[in-house]
């Protein structure tokens, strides 16, 4: 019984790192910009699909994760430099649906210049999974929740103890204020944008050995990750990590003990009533918009 | 003056330019008109990966006819769509194939859903026709001008279930992707597992893109009597099912389906593929067939055909689909004797022991798709590489 229920908690465990760690890169370019950055997911696939394919042409993996997440950043950066920063002072939704369709163009990029093939990476420390409690949990799981925790600890540092950090909260909270304090707001929205891409691309490696990869993945875990930033209260790093978690555990627990039909139905219905009750999700600040 | 002047001159171009348009077909028709062979394929989209073989496999091997002289002493001409796997498509080009191009028959369909899309503008139009999709609604119940080409997913239910009661398995548990392929054949298998003597005790399902399916699988690991699990499943999902199996250290045999008979999954799952078995068509071990094998010659010919265009590696079930299609559709014409429409398709019904990629085809009256179990073999993964089980 016991047994039963910890690999439930495992199993939530595992999706719900993976949504955490999707879900913090939307927090991030929230901040900056209170856009909500569509193309996260296609950043994630870009991280596991380049180190696929450095790796298999022969770079070492270390090294090839390195060049993955820079250049999934340089694509971050061109995304807000060549499609954002050209808009001027377009509205927020005018941005969201320029990222959408930057998601739909780097998508079939991917296809292009990858493949339409699914690939996937050796776990990085053995596939032999750890028995807890008569469960199990496998060691890749355990570097997606480590790395989240590590990358949430480095967040909350650098958005209150640096001034760049400052910044990019200042300019989220009132751009023209920012402006005249001397923040460049167009740097501060560019850095985001390459942060967040950088943040997508190493989710991309770590979650690519237990999930494996395609052109198409993003759209999903773009999905997942988007509910896990909502449910967690948007713009809040430690919120999308909560509401990853909630969300993985709320899927493997309705799937263990109700119906696996309606997994994602529950979960959908768990971020609804949160909305419902909790407009601004469970660690978001309170809006309060002057009318 | 000038517009009587200009009207002449339009007449005289246009009379000779009806006699030389006069002239031309009939001194072609003479040498040899083409066959106009139809296709829509789902080259792009979703479904590309069966597209994209199918067509090249068609191009190829409608050269290498014309080469050889083509079909009775008239080149093969291939006129082709993109559907990009839209069924509404699919209807657009079909009628333009029909009332534009001409075409003498039509083979292709990719999906399910665009083949079954077109039968009704088949029928209406007497046109004979070979599915390349998987769907059993394709061909049942029986439509006078619909064939195809591929096996059903409740042939590989059959196939698999075969297997199990062969090792004295009577209680299994499934889990099903939700995707169509996954849908489908979860209920064909319950569908006939009643007639295999087979009680399915547990039957779970997961997203096509769900990320850990460790939930589901505890729920099958607890419950009672499970002595085998099958996963009737499509991309990703089943390479992630085959590993969290492992993790769970479950110890009765999985069963993966058809779905996943690619060198792909073996990569996507790696060393938690080991002792899986599932059933696959006889061009995936194409040389591992034993030489008595008959159907081995066609299948090691064709692979050696596409791979060596291609690339090594690149051979799959569905470019042996577009195979079996053109070959059965020349093969009537032929024994027709000429490309009237209904004299093909009673050809084509009267096909008899045809080897094709895909096995043997015996078309009838009542049996459009005209392939038996044997169309299928069992294999079990080991070493990182298909073996045969006898």
């Amino acid at each position: 019984m016991l047994g039963e229920f910890m690999q439930y908690l495992f199993s939530g465990l595992t999706s719900g790192a993976i949504y955490a760690l999707v879900g913090l890169g939307f927090a991030l370019i929230y901040n900056a910009s209170h856009v909500i950055n569509f193309a996260q997911g296609e950043f994630v696939m870009l991280g596991g699909m380049s180190t696929v394919f450095l790796s298999a042409a022969g770079v070492p993996l270390p090294v090839a994760v390195l060049l993955a997440v820079a250049a999934t950043a340089v694509v971050g950066l061109a995304l807000e430099k060549l499609a954002v920063e050209q808009t001027k002072n377009a509205s927020v939704v005018t941005l969201i649906i320029i990222t959408i369709g930057a998601s739909i163009v780097i998508r079939g990029a991917a296809q292009v210049i990858f493949d339409k093939q699914f690939h996937t990476l050796p776990a990085f420390t053995g596939d032999a999974p750890i028995n807890v409690l008569g469960a199990t949990i496998t060691p890749q799981t355990l570097w997606v929740l480590g790395v989240t925790v590590a990358i949430v600890l480095v967040l909350q540092w650098f958005f209150n103890r640096t001034l760049w950090g400052k910044a990019i909260l200042a300019t989220s909270v009132n751009p023209l204020a920012a402006k005249l304090v001397g923040i460049n707001t167009n740097l501060v929205l560019l850095i985001s944008f390459g942060l967040s891409a950088a943040l997508g691309a190493i989710a991309g490696v770590l979650i690519t050995p237990i999930t494996s990869t395609n052109f198409e993945v993003g759209i999903m875990l773009g999905l997942k990750g988007f509910s896990a930033a909502i449910l967690g209260g948007l713009g809040s790093p430690f919120g999308a990590v909560a509401g990853g978690l909630i969300l993985g555990i709320v899927e493997a627990f309705g799937a263990g003990y109700i119906s696996s039909e309606y997994k994602d139905a529950m979960a959908f219905v768990i971020i609804l009533l949160a909305l419902f009750f909790m407009p601004s999700g469970l660690f978001g600040k309170r809006g309060t918009d002057r009318v | 003056m000038s517009v009587r002047l200009t009207r002449r001159m339009v007449l005289a171009a246009a009379a000779a330019f009806g006699l030389t348009a006069a002239a031309l077909p009939g001194g072609a028709a003479t040498a040899a008109e083409p066959i106009k062979i139809g296709t829509f394929l789902a080259v792009t989209g979703p479904a590309s990966f069966l597209g994209d073989p199918e067509l090249k496999t068609l191009q190829m091997y409608i050269d290498s006819m014309n080469a050889e002289g083509g079909v009775l002493g008239r080149p093969l001409e291939l006129v082709h769509y993109d559907t990009g796997g839209d069924p509404n498509k699919a209807v657009t080009f079909v009628k333009r194939l029909i009332d534009q191009d001409e075409v003498d028959v039509i083979i292709g369909g990719t999906s399910s859903g665009e083949s079954l899309a077109v039968m009704p503008l088949m029928e209406r139009a007497e046109m004979p026709f070979i599915s390349f999709a998987g769907s059993k609604k394709i061909v049942d119940p029986v439509q006078k001008w619909v064939f195809k080409t591929p096996h059903t997913d409740t042939m590989a239910c059959e196939k698999i279930f075969e297997d199990m009661k062969a090792q004295g398995t009577t209680k299994i548990a499934m889990i099903s992707g939700t995707d169509g392929f996954g849908a489908s054949m979860q209920a064909e298998c319950k569908g006939v597992a009643g007639k295999y003597g087979i009680e399915i005790l547990a039957d779970e399902t997961y997203g096509p893109k769900d990320t850990d399916m460790t939930a589901q699988l505890t729920k099958i690991k607890n419950t009672d009597g499970v002595q085998a699990v099958l996963n009737p499943g499509f991309g990703q999902g089943p390479a992630i099912v085959t590993k969290n199996y492992r993790q769970l250290q479950i110890a009765a045999p999985l069963y993966q389906s058809h779905g996943v008979a690619s060198k792909q999954f073996i990569e996507l799952a790696g060393d938690a593929a080991e002792g899986v078995r599932l059933p696959a068509a006889a061009l995936l071990v194409a040389e591992k067939l034993p030489d008595s094998d008959p159907q081995k010659p066609v299948v090691v010919a064709y692979k050696q055909a596409y791979e060596g265009k291609h690339g090594a590696g690149s051979v799959s079930t569905f470019g042996g689909h577009a195979y079996d299609g053109l070959m059965l559709i020349t093969d009537a014409m032929k024994r027709a004797g000429s490309t009237d429409k209904a004299a093909v398709r009673d050809a084509l019904e009267q096909t008899k022991g045809y080897m094709g990629t895909g096995g043997e085809v015996t078309f009838s009256a009542a049996d459009h798709l005209g392939l038996t179990l044997d169309a299928f073999r069992m294999l079990e993964i080991k070493n990182g590489d298909w073996a045969l089980i006898q």
